[in-house]
Protein backbone atom coordinates (compact mmCIF):
# COMPACT_ATOMS: atom_id res chain seq x y z
CA UNK A 1 0.00 0.00 0.00
CA UNK A 2 1.12 3.28 -1.11
CA UNK A 3 1.31 6.49 0.70
CA UNK A 4 -0.86 9.46 1.56
CA UNK A 5 -0.29 13.22 0.50
CA UNK A 6 -1.87 16.41 0.97
CA UNK A 7 -1.11 18.27 -2.34
CA UNK A 8 -3.35 21.58 -1.88
CA UNK A 9 -3.86 23.71 1.09
CA UNK A 10 -5.93 26.83 1.20
CA UNK A 11 -7.86 28.77 3.71
CA UNK A 12 -9.86 32.12 3.61
CA UNK A 13 -8.81 35.01 5.62
CA UNK A 14 -10.49 34.53 8.82
CA UNK A 15 -12.71 37.66 9.84
CA UNK A 16 -15.14 38.57 11.79
CA UNK A 17 -18.66 39.03 9.76
CA UNK A 18 -18.11 37.80 6.76
CA UNK A 19 -19.83 39.37 3.73
CA UNK A 20 -21.32 36.56 2.17
CA UNK A 21 -23.10 33.33 2.35
CA UNK A 22 -21.98 29.69 3.44
CA UNK A 23 -20.44 28.70 0.09
CA UNK A 24 -19.37 31.79 -0.87
CA UNK A 25 -17.25 31.67 2.05
CA UNK A 26 -16.51 27.89 1.60
CA UNK A 27 -15.17 29.00 -1.89
CA UNK A 28 -12.72 31.04 -0.59
CA UNK A 29 -10.96 28.44 0.97
CA UNK A 30 -11.25 25.78 -1.80
CA UNK A 31 -9.96 28.03 -4.42
CA UNK A 32 -6.96 28.48 -3.00
CA UNK A 33 -6.21 25.03 -2.49
CA UNK A 34 -7.30 24.32 -5.81
CA UNK A 35 -4.94 26.83 -7.35
CA UNK A 36 -2.09 25.52 -4.82
CA UNK A 37 -3.03 21.97 -6.10
CA UNK A 38 -3.16 22.79 -9.67
CA UNK A 39 -5.53 20.56 -10.50
CA UNK A 40 -9.53 20.88 -11.53
CA UNK A 41 -12.65 20.09 -9.94
CA UNK A 42 -12.99 16.96 -12.04
CA UNK A 43 -9.78 15.52 -10.69
CA UNK A 44 -11.00 15.41 -7.45
CA UNK A 45 -13.27 11.96 -6.76
CA UNK A 46 -15.16 12.85 -3.17
CA UNK A 47 -15.71 16.34 -0.58
CA UNK A 48 -16.10 15.91 2.62
CA UNK A 49 -17.31 18.87 4.54
CA UNK A 50 -16.71 19.36 7.68
CA UNK A 51 -18.22 21.90 10.58
CA UNK A 52 -20.02 22.29 13.71
CA UNK A 53 -23.94 21.80 12.86
CA UNK A 54 -25.12 24.32 15.34
CA UNK A 55 -24.24 27.62 13.88
CA UNK A 56 -25.68 26.20 10.43
CA UNK A 57 -29.14 27.72 9.37
CA UNK A 58 -28.44 25.59 6.04
CA UNK A 59 -29.67 21.88 7.00
CA UNK A 60 -27.20 19.38 5.23
CA UNK A 61 -24.44 22.07 3.94
CA UNK A 62 -22.86 19.24 1.55
CA UNK A 63 -24.94 19.06 -1.11
CA UNK A 64 -24.88 22.77 -1.24
CA UNK A 65 -21.40 23.17 -1.23
CA UNK A 66 -20.39 20.28 -3.52
CA UNK A 67 -22.72 22.22 -6.18
CA UNK A 68 -21.44 25.54 -5.78
CA UNK A 69 -17.83 23.92 -6.04
CA UNK A 70 -18.38 22.32 -8.85
CA UNK A 71 -17.50 18.57 -7.03
CA UNK A 72 -21.30 17.47 -8.19
CA UNK A 73 -21.80 14.27 -9.36
CA UNK A 74 -19.24 12.92 -7.25
CA UNK A 75 -19.75 11.74 -3.61
CA UNK A 76 -19.80 14.35 -1.03
CA UNK A 77 -21.25 14.13 3.01
CA UNK A 78 -20.40 16.27 6.00
CA UNK A 79 -19.02 15.30 8.98
CA UNK A 80 -18.69 16.84 12.45
CA UNK A 81 -16.66 16.11 15.81
CA UNK A 82 -17.18 20.08 16.95
CA UNK A 83 -13.67 21.93 16.81
CA UNK A 84 -11.50 18.89 15.10
CA UNK A 85 -14.19 18.46 12.62
CA UNK A 86 -11.49 18.85 9.78
CA UNK A 87 -9.12 16.98 11.61
CA UNK A 88 -11.04 14.02 11.89
CA UNK A 89 -11.82 14.68 7.98
CA UNK A 90 -8.45 14.48 6.89
CA UNK A 91 -8.65 11.11 8.89
CA UNK A 92 -11.25 9.75 6.87
CA UNK A 93 -9.49 11.14 3.42
CA UNK A 94 -6.81 9.05 4.61
CA UNK A 95 -8.74 6.21 4.93
CA UNK A 96 -11.37 6.57 1.80
CA UNK A 97 -7.92 6.72 -0.51
CA UNK A 98 -5.94 3.71 1.89
CA UNK A 99 -8.93 1.31 0.99
CA UNK A 100 -8.52 2.33 -2.72
CA UNK A 101 -12.19 3.95 -2.81
CA UNK A 102 -10.70 7.21 -3.97
CA UNK A 103 -7.22 8.65 -5.03
CA UNK A 104 -8.33 12.39 -4.37
CA UNK A 105 -10.38 13.90 -1.60
CA UNK A 106 -11.45 17.38 -0.57
CA UNK A 107 -11.59 17.83 2.75
CA UNK A 108 -13.57 21.22 3.44
CA UNK A 109 -14.01 22.95 6.64
CA UNK A 110 -16.37 26.23 7.37
CA UNK A 111 -18.11 28.00 9.97
CA UNK A 112 -19.88 31.01 9.62
CA UNK A 113 -20.14 31.90 13.31
CA UNK A 114 -22.01 35.52 12.70
CA UNK A 115 -25.08 33.40 11.23
CA UNK A 116 -26.13 33.77 14.97
CA UNK A 117 -26.14 36.61 17.54
CA UNK A 118 -23.18 36.82 19.92
CA UNK A 119 -25.35 35.56 22.86
CA UNK A 120 -26.49 32.60 20.76
CA UNK A 121 -23.18 31.72 19.81
CA UNK A 122 -22.76 31.86 23.79
CA UNK A 123 -25.60 29.39 24.46
CA UNK A 124 -24.81 27.10 21.52
CA UNK A 125 -20.82 27.23 22.73
CA UNK A 126 -22.35 25.61 25.69
CA UNK A 127 -24.14 23.54 24.65
CA UNK A 128 -20.95 21.41 23.24
CA UNK A 129 -21.67 19.97 26.37
CA UNK A 130 -24.13 17.94 28.55
CA UNK A 131 -26.94 19.45 27.98
CA UNK A 132 -28.98 16.71 29.81
CA UNK A 133 -27.01 17.28 33.37
CA UNK A 134 -24.42 20.27 32.53
CA UNK A 135 -25.57 22.90 30.59
CA UNK A 136 -28.57 23.79 33.25
CA UNK A 137 -26.20 25.25 35.68
CA UNK A 138 -25.14 27.89 33.26
CA UNK A 139 -21.83 26.62 31.90
CA UNK A 140 -19.57 27.31 28.49
CA UNK A 141 -16.07 27.04 27.03
CA UNK A 142 -14.03 29.15 29.10
CA UNK A 143 -15.00 28.12 32.15
CA UNK A 144 -14.71 24.44 31.52
CA UNK A 145 -11.04 25.12 30.21
CA UNK A 146 -10.99 27.65 33.75
CA UNK A 147 -11.49 24.61 35.59
CA UNK A 148 -8.18 23.00 33.96
CA UNK A 149 -6.65 25.99 34.19
CA UNK A 150 -7.89 26.06 38.21
CA UNK A 151 -6.18 22.20 38.40
CA UNK A 152 -3.07 22.60 36.56
CA UNK A 153 -2.43 25.66 38.91
CA UNK A 154 -2.83 24.05 41.79
CA UNK A 155 -0.97 21.02 41.25
CA UNK A 156 1.89 22.27 39.67
CA UNK A 157 1.98 25.96 40.89
CA UNK A 158 1.58 27.55 37.58
CA UNK A 159 0.23 31.28 37.49
CA UNK A 160 -1.97 33.53 35.19
CA UNK A 161 1.18 34.81 34.39
CA UNK A 162 2.88 32.27 32.81
CA UNK A 163 -1.05 31.58 30.62
CA UNK A 164 -0.28 35.44 29.95
CA UNK A 165 2.63 34.87 27.97
CA UNK A 166 1.16 32.13 25.55
CA UNK A 167 -1.38 34.98 24.44
CA UNK A 168 1.62 37.49 23.88
CA UNK A 169 3.27 35.10 21.82
CA UNK A 170 0.19 33.99 20.03
CA UNK A 171 -0.29 38.04 18.97
CA UNK A 172 3.44 38.15 18.05
CA UNK A 173 2.16 36.01 14.90
CA UNK A 174 -0.99 36.76 14.61
CA UNK A 175 0.37 40.32 13.60
CA UNK A 176 2.30 39.38 10.64
CA UNK A 177 -0.35 36.67 9.39
CA UNK A 178 -2.24 38.27 7.00
CA UNK A 179 -5.14 35.61 7.35
CA UNK A 180 -5.40 36.59 11.35
CA UNK A 181 -8.62 38.08 12.51
CA UNK A 182 -6.63 39.47 15.77
CA UNK A 183 -3.59 41.27 14.40
CA UNK A 184 -3.22 43.86 17.79
CA UNK A 185 -0.32 43.23 19.35
CA UNK A 186 -0.90 42.00 22.92
CA UNK A 187 1.51 42.82 25.83
CA UNK A 188 2.30 41.09 28.91
CA UNK A 189 1.48 44.17 30.70
CA UNK A 190 -2.04 44.62 29.60
CA UNK A 191 -2.70 41.52 31.28
CA UNK A 192 -2.44 43.43 34.59
CA UNK A 193 -4.12 46.84 33.17
CA UNK A 194 -7.47 47.23 34.13
CA UNK A 195 -7.53 49.67 31.69
CA UNK A 196 -7.54 47.50 29.09
CA UNK A 197 -9.84 44.53 27.64
CA UNK A 198 -7.38 41.71 27.67
CA UNK A 199 -7.56 42.19 31.51
CA UNK A 200 -10.80 41.62 31.77
CA UNK A 201 -12.66 38.65 33.59
CA UNK A 202 -14.68 35.87 31.74
CA UNK A 203 -13.97 32.84 34.02
CA UNK A 204 -11.57 32.40 36.84
CA UNK A 205 -8.42 32.34 36.34
CA UNK A 206 -8.73 32.95 32.59
CA UNK A 207 -9.08 36.76 31.47
CA UNK A 208 -10.39 38.12 28.09
CA UNK A 209 -6.20 37.68 27.02
CA UNK A 210 -6.65 33.99 27.66
CA UNK A 211 -9.56 32.95 24.97
CA UNK A 212 -9.25 33.04 20.91
CA UNK A 213 -11.27 35.07 19.13
CA UNK A 214 -14.43 33.84 17.29
CA UNK A 215 -14.54 34.18 13.76
CA UNK A 216 -15.52 33.13 10.36
CA UNK A 217 -13.58 30.94 7.56
CA UNK A 218 -12.81 28.50 5.59
CA UNK A 219 -10.37 26.11 5.17
CA UNK A 220 -9.44 23.27 2.35
CA UNK A 221 -6.88 20.08 1.97
CA UNK A 222 -6.81 17.96 -1.08
CA UNK A 223 -5.63 14.57 0.17
CA UNK A 224 -4.32 12.30 -2.72
CA UNK A 225 -2.88 8.81 -3.14
CA UNK A 226 0.95 8.63 -3.54
CA UNK A 227 0.82 7.59 -7.60
CA UNK A 228 -1.37 10.97 -7.82
CA UNK A 229 0.48 12.64 -5.16
CA UNK A 230 3.24 12.31 -7.46
CA UNK A 231 1.33 12.82 -10.54
CA UNK A 232 -0.21 16.02 -9.34
CA UNK A 233 2.50 17.70 -7.26
CA UNK A 234 6.30 18.96 -7.13
CA UNK A 235 6.28 19.05 -3.25
CA UNK A 236 3.62 16.64 -1.91
CA UNK A 237 3.59 16.59 2.23
CA UNK A 238 2.89 13.08 3.46
CA UNK A 239 0.92 11.99 6.17
CA UNK A 240 3.11 9.59 8.61
CA UNK A 241 0.71 9.69 11.37
CA UNK A 242 -2.70 9.49 12.76
CA UNK A 243 -4.47 9.36 16.31
CA UNK A 244 -7.92 10.22 17.10
CA UNK A 245 -9.02 9.46 20.86
CA UNK A 246 -12.59 10.42 22.96
CA UNK A 247 -13.54 10.46 26.54
CA UNK A 248 -16.60 11.35 28.58
CA UNK A 249 -18.61 14.53 28.01
CA UNK A 250 -19.75 15.05 31.45
CA UNK A 251 -16.84 15.79 33.77
CA UNK A 252 -17.96 13.86 35.76
CA UNK A 253 -16.53 10.78 34.05
CA UNK A 254 -13.20 12.59 34.10
CA UNK A 255 -10.24 12.02 36.62
CA UNK A 256 -7.50 13.83 35.09
CA UNK A 257 -7.72 18.10 34.94
CA UNK A 258 -3.96 18.81 34.68
CA UNK A 259 -4.37 17.67 31.28
CA UNK A 260 -6.65 16.51 28.33
CA UNK A 261 -6.36 12.19 27.97
CA UNK A 262 -7.60 12.16 24.51
CA UNK A 263 -4.98 14.30 23.00
CA UNK A 264 -2.72 12.09 24.63
CA UNK A 265 -3.73 9.30 23.79
CA UNK A 266 -4.02 10.57 19.96
CA UNK A 267 -0.56 12.04 20.36
CA UNK A 268 1.05 8.54 21.35
CA UNK A 269 -1.03 6.57 18.50
CA UNK A 270 0.13 9.19 16.26
CA UNK A 271 3.76 8.61 17.43
CA UNK A 272 3.62 4.94 17.06
CA UNK A 273 2.28 5.08 13.56
CA UNK A 274 4.99 7.82 12.28
CA UNK A 275 7.78 5.63 14.17
CA UNK A 276 9.04 8.59 15.74
CA UNK A 277 8.44 10.54 19.15
CA UNK A 278 8.40 14.11 20.74
CA UNK A 279 11.81 14.74 20.07
CA UNK A 280 11.85 14.99 16.18
CA UNK A 281 8.78 16.94 15.49
CA UNK A 282 10.30 20.33 13.58
CA UNK A 283 6.79 22.71 14.23
CA UNK A 284 3.79 22.27 15.38
CA UNK A 285 0.18 23.66 15.19
CA UNK A 286 -1.77 23.25 18.88
CA UNK A 287 -5.21 23.75 19.48
CA UNK A 288 -5.11 27.26 21.67
CA UNK A 289 -8.75 27.64 21.83
CA UNK A 290 -7.57 28.95 25.52
CA UNK A 291 -3.93 29.62 26.83
CA UNK A 292 -4.21 26.82 29.24
CA UNK A 293 -5.02 24.35 26.25
CA UNK A 294 -1.55 25.12 24.61
CA UNK A 295 -0.03 24.56 28.20
CA UNK A 296 -1.57 20.86 28.07
CA UNK A 297 -0.57 20.15 24.59
CA UNK A 298 2.84 20.97 25.44
CA UNK A 299 2.47 18.52 28.15
CA UNK A 300 0.15 16.25 26.72
CA UNK A 301 2.40 15.96 23.40
CA UNK A 302 5.81 15.10 25.51
CA UNK A 303 7.35 18.37 24.36
CA UNK A 304 7.47 19.21 28.03
CA UNK A 305 6.90 16.65 31.17
CA UNK A 306 3.63 17.39 33.30
CA UNK A 307 3.79 20.79 34.81
CA UNK A 308 7.07 21.44 32.57
CA UNK A 309 4.82 23.62 29.97
CA UNK A 310 5.61 26.83 31.90
CA UNK A 311 9.32 26.50 31.28
CA UNK A 312 9.01 25.61 28.01
CA UNK A 313 7.10 28.99 27.18
CA UNK A 314 9.08 30.81 29.73
CA UNK A 315 12.18 29.91 28.14
CA UNK A 316 10.81 31.05 24.83
CA UNK A 317 11.40 27.57 22.97
CA UNK A 318 7.61 27.62 21.53
CA UNK A 319 8.70 30.92 19.45
CA UNK A 320 9.97 30.58 15.86
CA UNK A 321 13.51 30.24 17.03
CA UNK A 322 13.28 27.98 20.16
CA UNK A 323 13.75 24.30 20.04
CA UNK A 324 9.79 23.43 19.38
CA UNK A 325 8.22 26.55 17.33
CA UNK A 326 4.66 26.23 18.28
CA UNK A 327 1.44 27.98 16.66
CA UNK A 328 4.03 30.22 14.91
CA UNK A 329 0.72 31.60 12.86
CA UNK A 330 -0.95 32.93 15.76
CA UNK A 331 -2.50 30.43 16.86
CA UNK A 332 -6.42 29.99 17.20
CA UNK A 333 -6.35 32.72 19.93
CA UNK A 334 -4.92 35.35 17.36
CA UNK A 335 -5.52 33.88 14.25
CA UNK A 336 -9.15 33.19 15.12
CA UNK A 337 -11.33 29.90 15.41
CA UNK A 338 -14.20 29.37 12.63
CA UNK A 339 -14.60 26.03 14.21
CA UNK A 340 -14.62 23.68 11.53
CA UNK A 341 -12.74 25.69 9.43
CA UNK A 342 -9.32 25.35 12.09
CA UNK A 343 -7.89 22.11 11.55
CA UNK A 344 -7.91 22.74 7.97
CA UNK A 345 -6.36 25.95 8.82
CA UNK A 346 -3.65 24.21 10.73
CA UNK A 347 -2.67 21.56 8.42
CA UNK A 348 -2.46 24.52 5.93
CA UNK A 349 0.02 26.03 8.15
CA UNK A 350 2.55 23.39 8.51
CA UNK A 351 1.87 22.12 5.06
CA UNK A 352 3.30 25.40 4.25
CA UNK A 353 6.01 25.11 7.16
CA UNK A 354 7.55 22.06 5.12
CA UNK A 355 7.26 23.36 2.03
CA UNK A 356 9.58 26.26 3.11
CA UNK A 357 7.03 28.49 2.24
CA UNK A 358 5.61 29.95 5.37
CA UNK A 359 6.86 33.60 4.37
CA UNK A 360 7.61 35.75 7.40
CA UNK A 361 6.59 32.43 9.88
CA UNK A 362 9.30 30.35 8.36
CA UNK A 363 10.87 28.00 10.49
CA UNK A 364 14.45 26.54 9.96
CA UNK A 365 14.18 24.34 7.68
CA UNK A 366 11.59 21.46 9.88
CA UNK A 367 11.22 17.97 8.24
CA UNK A 368 8.31 16.19 10.24
CA UNK A 369 5.23 18.51 11.64
CA UNK A 370 2.56 18.09 14.06
CA UNK A 371 -1.34 19.34 14.25
CA UNK A 372 -3.03 18.71 17.51
CA UNK A 373 -6.51 19.67 17.31
CA UNK A 374 -9.65 19.57 19.87
CA UNK A 375 -13.33 19.10 19.81
CA UNK A 376 -14.99 20.17 22.59
CA UNK A 377 -14.09 20.49 26.00
CA UNK A 378 -10.87 17.84 25.71
CA UNK A 379 -14.15 15.15 24.57
CA UNK A 380 -12.16 14.70 20.96
CA UNK A 381 -8.58 15.07 20.23
CA UNK A 382 -7.17 14.33 16.85
CA UNK A 383 -3.19 14.21 16.40
CA UNK A 384 -1.75 14.24 12.54
CA UNK A 385 2.02 14.17 12.02
CA UNK A 386 3.04 15.14 8.54
CA UNK A 387 6.55 15.17 7.09
CA UNK A 388 7.91 15.91 4.09
CA UNK B 1 -62.07 15.27 18.04
CA UNK B 2 -62.43 12.78 20.86
CA UNK B 3 -58.56 11.55 20.71
CA UNK B 4 -57.00 11.51 23.78
CA UNK B 5 -54.13 13.32 23.77
CA UNK B 6 -51.01 11.07 24.93
CA UNK B 7 -49.87 12.36 28.21
CA UNK B 8 -45.64 13.01 27.97
CA UNK B 9 -43.78 12.88 31.42
CA UNK B 10 -41.78 16.22 30.71
CA UNK B 11 -40.61 16.63 34.18
CA UNK B 12 -37.32 16.93 33.54
CA UNK B 13 -37.91 20.75 32.22
CA UNK B 14 -37.52 21.93 35.58
CA UNK B 15 -34.05 20.89 36.23
CA UNK B 16 -32.08 23.94 36.44
CA UNK B 17 -32.48 27.76 35.27
CA UNK B 18 -32.38 26.67 31.92
CA UNK B 19 -33.24 23.13 30.96
CA UNK B 20 -32.34 21.70 27.10
CA UNK B 21 -34.25 18.55 28.11
CA UNK B 22 -37.61 17.60 29.34
CA UNK B 23 -38.22 13.64 28.60
CA UNK B 24 -35.60 11.16 29.88
CA UNK B 25 -36.16 7.99 31.28
CA UNK B 26 -34.63 9.09 34.65
CA UNK B 27 -37.40 11.74 35.42
CA UNK B 28 -38.00 10.83 39.09
CA UNK B 29 -34.94 12.49 39.52
CA UNK B 30 -36.69 15.62 39.79
CA UNK B 31 -39.35 14.02 42.37
CA UNK B 32 -36.60 13.48 44.30
CA UNK B 33 -35.64 16.72 44.49
CA UNK B 34 -38.65 17.91 44.88
CA UNK B 35 -38.44 15.77 48.17
CA UNK B 36 -34.75 17.33 49.03
CA UNK B 37 -32.77 14.46 47.66
CA UNK B 38 -30.43 14.41 45.29
CA UNK B 39 -30.56 10.50 43.37
CA UNK B 40 -27.68 8.76 41.51
CA UNK B 41 -28.48 4.95 40.05
CA UNK B 42 -27.20 1.79 40.46
CA UNK B 43 -27.19 -1.17 38.12
CA UNK B 44 -29.19 -4.08 39.91
CA UNK B 45 -27.43 -6.68 37.92
CA UNK B 46 -23.75 -5.42 38.23
CA UNK B 47 -23.61 -3.01 40.81
CA UNK B 48 -22.56 -0.34 38.67
CA UNK B 49 -22.94 3.01 40.02
CA UNK B 50 -23.66 5.95 37.96
CA UNK B 51 -23.92 9.95 38.61
CA UNK B 52 -25.45 11.41 36.97
CA UNK B 53 -28.36 8.75 37.28
CA UNK B 54 -29.28 6.94 33.82
CA UNK B 55 -31.26 4.02 32.82
CA UNK B 56 -29.52 2.15 30.91
CA UNK B 57 -25.71 0.33 31.71
CA UNK B 58 -23.26 -0.15 29.34
CA UNK B 59 -21.50 -2.65 31.56
CA UNK B 60 -23.85 -5.74 31.34
CA UNK B 61 -26.75 -4.06 29.01
CA UNK B 62 -29.56 -4.20 31.82
CA UNK B 63 -31.81 -1.55 32.13
CA UNK B 64 -33.02 -2.28 36.12
CA UNK B 65 -31.77 0.76 38.19
CA UNK B 66 -32.34 1.25 41.58
CA UNK B 67 -31.59 4.93 42.74
CA UNK B 68 -29.37 5.70 45.90
CA UNK B 69 -29.03 8.81 47.91
CA UNK B 70 -25.67 11.21 47.13
CA UNK B 71 -25.08 11.89 50.50
CA UNK B 72 -21.56 12.26 52.93
CA UNK B 73 -18.90 14.85 51.93
CA UNK B 74 -17.12 15.03 48.60
CA UNK B 75 -13.87 16.94 47.61
CA UNK B 76 -13.84 20.02 45.63
CA UNK B 77 -11.69 18.63 42.58
CA UNK B 78 -11.77 22.00 40.55
CA UNK B 79 -14.26 25.02 39.57
CA UNK B 80 -14.14 28.36 38.05
CA UNK B 81 -16.17 31.61 38.73
CA UNK B 82 -18.24 32.93 35.66
CA UNK B 83 -18.32 36.51 34.81
CA UNK B 84 -19.81 36.10 31.47
CA UNK B 85 -23.34 33.69 31.72
CA UNK B 86 -24.45 31.90 28.74
CA UNK B 87 -28.11 33.10 27.66
CA UNK B 88 -30.57 33.07 30.31
CA UNK B 89 -28.14 32.68 33.04
CA UNK B 90 -27.10 36.30 33.29
CA UNK B 91 -29.35 36.82 36.25
CA UNK B 92 -27.06 34.28 37.85
CA UNK B 93 -23.96 36.16 37.58
CA UNK B 94 -20.90 35.80 39.44
CA UNK B 95 -21.42 32.07 39.91
CA UNK B 96 -19.33 29.34 40.52
CA UNK B 97 -19.07 25.38 38.58
CA UNK B 98 -17.54 22.90 40.45
CA UNK B 99 -17.13 19.12 39.94
CA UNK B 100 -17.06 16.97 43.56
CA UNK B 101 -15.53 13.83 43.94
CA UNK B 102 -16.87 11.34 46.01
CA UNK B 103 -14.78 8.24 45.42
CA UNK B 104 -17.52 6.27 43.98
CA UNK B 105 -18.47 8.70 42.29
CA UNK B 106 -18.56 12.47 41.15
CA UNK B 107 -20.70 15.36 40.99
CA UNK B 108 -20.61 18.34 38.55
CA UNK B 109 -22.74 21.56 39.68
CA UNK B 110 -22.74 25.05 41.16
CA UNK B 111 -20.94 25.94 44.49
CA UNK B 112 -23.58 27.90 46.75
CA UNK B 113 -23.25 31.78 46.50
CA UNK B 114 -23.09 31.31 50.30
CA UNK B 115 -19.67 30.05 50.33
CA UNK B 116 -17.38 33.34 49.94
CA UNK B 117 -15.15 33.20 46.83
CA UNK B 118 -11.87 33.58 48.88
CA UNK B 119 -12.99 30.58 51.03
CA UNK B 120 -12.98 28.09 47.79
CA UNK B 121 -10.55 26.11 47.36
CA UNK B 122 -9.04 22.72 46.21
CA UNK B 123 -9.32 19.31 48.14
CA UNK B 124 -12.04 21.20 50.35
CA UNK B 125 -14.55 18.92 52.18
CA UNK B 126 -18.14 19.99 50.97
CA UNK B 127 -21.91 18.21 50.68
CA UNK B 128 -24.48 18.61 48.24
CA UNK B 129 -28.00 20.10 48.82
CA UNK B 130 -31.10 20.80 46.95
CA UNK B 131 -31.46 23.93 45.55
CA UNK B 132 -35.19 25.50 44.95
CA UNK B 133 -35.04 28.47 42.54
CA UNK B 134 -37.94 30.61 41.18
CA UNK B 135 -40.92 29.27 39.03
CA UNK B 136 -41.00 25.82 40.90
CA UNK B 137 -38.09 25.03 39.18
CA UNK B 138 -35.02 22.67 40.58
CA UNK B 139 -31.18 22.21 40.81
CA UNK B 140 -28.91 21.34 43.46
CA UNK B 141 -25.54 22.92 44.94
CA UNK B 142 -22.08 22.53 46.95
CA UNK B 143 -22.16 23.89 50.61
CA UNK B 144 -19.06 23.99 52.56
CA UNK B 145 -19.18 20.65 55.06
ZN1 LIG C 1 -24.84 -3.35 35.00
Amino acid sequence: MGKVGIIGVGQSAFVRGYPGSIRELAFDGFKESMQDAQISTKDIDASIICSAPEYDKQRSPAGVFAEYLGLVPQPTCYLESLCSSSSMGLRFAYSLIKSGLHDVVAVIGFQKMSEISSAESQERMGRGADIQWESPFGTMMPAYYAMYARAHMEQYGTSAEDLALIRVKAASYGQINEKAVYRKPVTFEMFSDPESPISGPVASPLRVGDCCANADGSSCVIVASEEKARAFCKKPVWILGLGAASTTVNLAGRDLFTGLTAARQAGEEAYKMAGITAKDIDVAEVHDCFTIAELMAYENLGFAKPGGGTELIKARETYKEGSIPVNVDGGLLSKGHPIGATGGSQIRTIVLQLRGEAGDMQVKDPEIGLVHNIGGVGLYGNVSILGR
Amino acid sequence: MGKKKKEIDDRFKKFGTVSFTSVTKVNDFIDYLEQGKVMGTRCKECGAVFFPPRADCYNCFFSDMEWFEVSGKGKLMTYSTLEFAPMGFGDDVPYAIALLDYGDYKVFGRISNDVPQDQIHIGMEMTTIVNKLPKGRLNYMFQKA
